[in-house]
């Protein structure tokens, strides 16, 4: 009790130097929190995915399409209990800054398929019987101020044109992890357009959604729709939807890479200064640990001194630094809703706070410690006076 | 332990005072670089119970290196120095910690007080290596306080006393675990006259009404003049008897 009471009455003798390393200390764990919630949000796509559907594609590239008569061959596959499919649209909402996901649908099978987006039975009737109908989630409603029955209008940049829709509800995420950015329309207003404006382009789609009778059989069905499309015009990849967002990360792991290397320099970076302010503390108190030697106070004490110390403005930084990750983390969510549309901080991300707090406190009490601790005390006396 | 202070106070009234500070053939040398400067060469003396004994010289005569000899926290490179029947020499550095903690009280030229500790906790200090509890702690600090007058500044931090008064406090400090010896060094040598004249008297009451040994290293003749021996250094060696 008493040692707490004089290491955090030292901790606060000079009050400026201290409150700046906590300040430092602070920022980085901010910097750190926001950092790592950065690539939990670049894989928030993969974490969410299921095990139970599988992604099948144009085996080319995505921007291929493949065509819808391979639907009912692929609903024959044994393993397969259901499919959809869906289109991405690339359509623009007034200008290009309001950016957000939106896909061509079948809009029954694909809401059976994606349970996570959760739409009232009412909603859903709505929107199936409204071929110009739509739904968005709630985070794009909110963003965008829209009401069910808005009259929404989106400029084609991949299907050129005025593409007009009805709002016809708003869906809610069953999990804190679901995307509610997206939005979805009737694949078929889609087809029946370019059917009129670009004929070669219908009845096409971007991906067939399966979903599994036992997530299990996952290689074997993939294995097995691939066997039934090969060698022919448009061959197919299928994987499960784990492996199909993963392979949009990878293509900017260097960037998640960077950003984890810098989230570790900062840590390192404060781990300097905690270390230099502790180690100026440990400099202009040796004769105050020559007095507590003399007196009698054995080596361990005195290096609790200095290691307690220094993890109590470690710990006061974590502290503070936690708590403003919240509602920054929050607002850079808000912002950067387009490209992170589950900006959220993990658990795991306060654990590593607290880790790498501990970790900066110790660290930077080792050397002070030593030197305080082996000091003798006639050489400590000394510099006092 | 018995209540403070005095518990190392002779009461065996036989009138014989045993010795409770026995040097013999005490040496010391420092290198400084590749060079061997002897500080103290073949110092023998000994202190009795209850004695006040002030040790002079000039500076550099190695007044203090012998008082550090004595109080534990430096060792001789030869002889012996036997404090209340324990030679010293023979001590771990543990256990050389809790003999400093149960046997020597320190006074210092300039106090030393922690500064963010009150004048209470900072007498406090001591006997948190004790096995007092918490009420016993405050009865034995509220007495040290009290003995030098200072009960009505207990709450006081170190920058809220004048020098006298934090003198004060170290001396309280010094003397709360009721040490068989105290060790002073300069004691008054930052302090006006007044303050020095002050702080000896209490010294002196300190011997004289609670049988304190005291052992002091003063430059100050006025300072000496308050113990029963006066002891002199000259380059390393005691240059006179005892006066």
């Amino acid at each position: 009790m008493f040692l707490l009471k004089l290491l955090s009455r030292n901790a606060l003798r000079h009050r400026l130097r201290t409150g700046l390393t906590i300040l430092g200390i602070t920022i980085a764990i901010l910097a750190f929190g926001l950092l790592r919630t950065v690539i939990t949000a670049w894989y928030a796509g993969v974490n969410a995915s299921s095990a139970a559907r599988l992604i099948s594609r144009n085996a080319i590239s995505l921007t291929f399409s493949l065509p819808i008569s391979y639907l009912e061959r692929i609903r024959q596959v044994e393993g397969v209990k259901s499919v959809s499919y869906a289109n991405w649209f690339g359509g623009v909402y007034i200008s290009e800054k309001n950016f957000f996901p939106n896909f061509a649908i079948e809009p029954k099978s694909y809401f059976e398929l994606y349970p996570e987006f959760v739409l009232s039975p009412e909603v859903n009737r709505a929107f199936v019987t409204d071929r110009k109908g739509c739904v968005a989630g709630r985070k794009l409603a909110e963003r965008f101020g829209w009401k069910v029955g808005d009259n929404i209008t989106l400029k084609g940049t991949m299907f050129p044109g005025t593409w007009e829709f009805v709002l016809r509800g708003i869906y809610r995420g069953a999990e804190q992890s679901t995307d509610e950015n997206q939005f979805f329309f009737h694949w078929d207003y889609l087809n029946e357009t370019l059917k009129k404006t670009s004929p070669r382009r219908a009845d096409q789609i971007g991906v067939i959604i399966l979903g599994l009778k036992n997530p299990q059989t996952a290689a074997e069905t993939s294995l097995a729709v691939d066997a039934r499309f090969k060698n022919s015009l448009a061959e197919t990849l299928t994987e499960t939807e784990k492996a199909f967002q993963l392979s949009f990360v990878s293509m900017t792991e260097a960037i998640v890479v960077a950003i984890r290397i810098v989230s570790f320099m900062v840590i390192i970076i404060i781990m300097a200064v905690v270390a230099n302010t502790m180690a100026m503390t440990a400099r202009e108190r040796i004769g105050e640990y020559a007095i507590f030697k003399a007196m009698g106070f054995r080596g361990y004490y005195i290096a609790g001194m200095v290691f307690g110390e220094s993890l109590f403005i470690a710990m006061t930084g974590c502290a503070i630094g936690i708590a403003l990750t919240f509602p920054v983390a929050a607002k850079f969510g808000e912002v950067m809703g387009a490209f992170f549309p589950v900006f959220r901080v993990e658990r795991s991300t306060l654990y590593l706070d607290v880790a790498f707090c501990l970790i900066v406190g110790l660290v930077a009490g080792i050397f002070p410690s030593w030197r305080a601790v082996r000091i003798g005390i006639a050489d400590g006396l000394r510099r006092i006076g | 332990m018995s209540a403070w202070p005095g518990k190392n106070r002779d009461m065996s009234g036989s009138g014989e005072r045993r010795i409770v500070v026995s040097i013999r053939n005490a040496a010391k040398s420092y290198l400084r670089g590749s060079q061997v400067v002897p500080v103290l060469e073949d110092i023998s003396f000994d202190i009795e119970q209850g004695e006040f004994l002030a040790l002079m010289g000039p500076s550099g005569s190695g007044k203090s290196t012998l008082l550090n000899l004595i109080a534990g926290i430096d060792s001789a490179d030869r002889g012996s120095i036997v404090v209340d029947g324990v030679d010293i020499a023979t001590l771990g550095e543990r256990e050389l910690a809790d003999w400093r903690a149960a046997h020597v009280g320190f006074i210092f030229q300039f106090y030393n007080l922690i500064p963010v500790l009150t004048a209470f906790e900072n007498v406090e200090l001591p006997l948190l290596l004790t096995p007092l509890n918490r009420r016993e702690r405050r009865e034995h600090v509220e007495a040290a306080l009290e003995v030098v007058g200072l009960a009505d500044r207990m709450e006081h931090y170190p920058s809220q006393l004048s020098g006298g008064q934090q003198q004060r406090v170290a001396i309280a400090r010094a003397v709360v675990s009721d040490p068989s010896i105290l060790v002073a060094d300069e004691p008054t040598g930052d302090l006006d006259r007044v303050s020095a004249g002050d702080i000896l008297g209490l010294m002196a009451r300190l011997n004289k009404d609670f049988g304190k040994t005291i052992i002091m290293v003063t430059h100050d003749p006025r300072a000496a003049e308050k113990a029963h021996i006066v002891r002199h250094l000259e380059k390393g060696v005691l240059s006179d008897v005892p006066s």
